[in-house]
């Protein structure tokens, strides 16, 4: 059974580096091309395994960046200080590597264009990945139901997507806020979302959104609890965690 | 340290249940809480990875992999049919 597929079991498959994109000095995107890839809804992730020459293995998963429409996976992974898979992810594969993924998983923090509710996303630092799959999902599938994406970020440098984010429109609502750092001309949001920053970017509750959160625990703990304190339904709140940054 | 959530363990229990399960509704049996495996509150960084009521804080199951297989140790996690 060497090389078959197992039912019900999720097998590890070897991925090809075909391109690495700069995204922010800590931050790069992997273009991958994986033979067998099945396909993905926007918002899974993958399991990334290394191995060491002694058999140590070490596993984090990472958000697919890429749309399920898109002809490569696409994962955008940052370099955290003291990691142990990321920083040979961001400094060390290169064009023509393998690497050793098992996906896709995960069906709670998934959003299908088909969907009708106005979508608001948040984000906090590289918790915007799986959003910039929904992103262009949207566009994909041609949908035109309201977006708005709340991306909460060290400071302009770390903006991961900036051109793309910017550049979106058609439906699509980006509003950048700047937690430490912002240019001296700076006129969007600055400082951490507080409740009063939060009822101004989230829509109201009687337009239904249906809400994603995702970032660092932390971020993910006050923005749904302010979001249910807003008046929001607990039951279309979603939340992906994710583990210690760089910070 | 930070829990992350049940999302962090998808790929785990996929091994166990051979199904995504991120969507499936436990019940922890101290409590009597319901909810969706991705709401659990999950440390990974814990000998195997810990997955803990949300509303009791009890450790609901254990996930470890011991040579390539994951085995679940399930005290207080009662899976809805």
């Amino acid at each position: 059974m060497a090389g078959a597929a197992l039912p019900g079991r999720l097998n590890w498959q070897l991925g090809t580096v075909t391109e690495l994109v700069v995204e922010t000095p800590r931050t790069k995107s992997l273009v991958l091309d994986i033979p067998q890839w099945r396909g993905h809804r926007a918002g899974q992730h993958v399991d990334v395994r290394l191995t060491a020459e002694d058999g140590y293995q070490a596993q984090r998963s990472y958000s697919i960046a890429s749309a399920p429409e898109d002809s490569h996976l696409v994962l955008t992974i940052e370099r955290l200080a003291d990691g142990e898979v990321s920083p040979y992810l961001v400094d060390v594969l290169g064009p023509g590597d393998e690497l050793e993924l098992r996906g896709p998983i995960g069906g709670y923090f998934v959003w299908e264009a088909a969907a009708d509710p106005p979508l608001l996303l948040l984000a906090g630092g590289s918790g915007v990945v799986p959003f910039r799959s929904m992103l262009r999902h949207r566009m994909a599938a041609n949908s035109n139901v309201p977006m708005r994406l709340v991306y909460s970020s060290r400071s302009l440098g770390d903006v991961i997507y900036r051109d793309e984010l910017l550049a979106a429109d058609h439906g699509v609502d980006v509003e950048l806020v700047l937690t430490r750092e912002w240019p001296e001309d700076w006129s969007g949001h600055r400082g951490r979302i507080d409740q009063k920053l939060l009822r101004e970017l989230a829509w109201a509750p009687d337009e239904d959104p249906a809400i994603y959160i995702c970032g660092p625990n932390s971020f993910v703990e006050v923005i749904a609890a302010g979001l249910v304190d807003e008046g929001h339904d607990p039951r279309h709140i979603k939340t992906e965690r994710f583990g210690p940054t760089g910070n | 340290m930070e829990p992350l959530d049940g999302n962090a363990i998808a790929g785990a229990l996929y091994d166990v249940y051979g199904a995504e399960m991120t969507t499936a509704t436990g019940r922890c049996t101290v409590c009597g809480a319901m909810d969706q495996i991705a709401e659990l509150r999950v440390y990974v960084r814990a000998p195997g990875m810990v997955a803990r009521c949300r509303s009791c804080d009890s450790v609901v199951f254990v996930l470890v992999e011991v040579r390539g297989t994951t085995h679940m140790h399930d005290p207080c996690f009662e899976l809805m049919p």
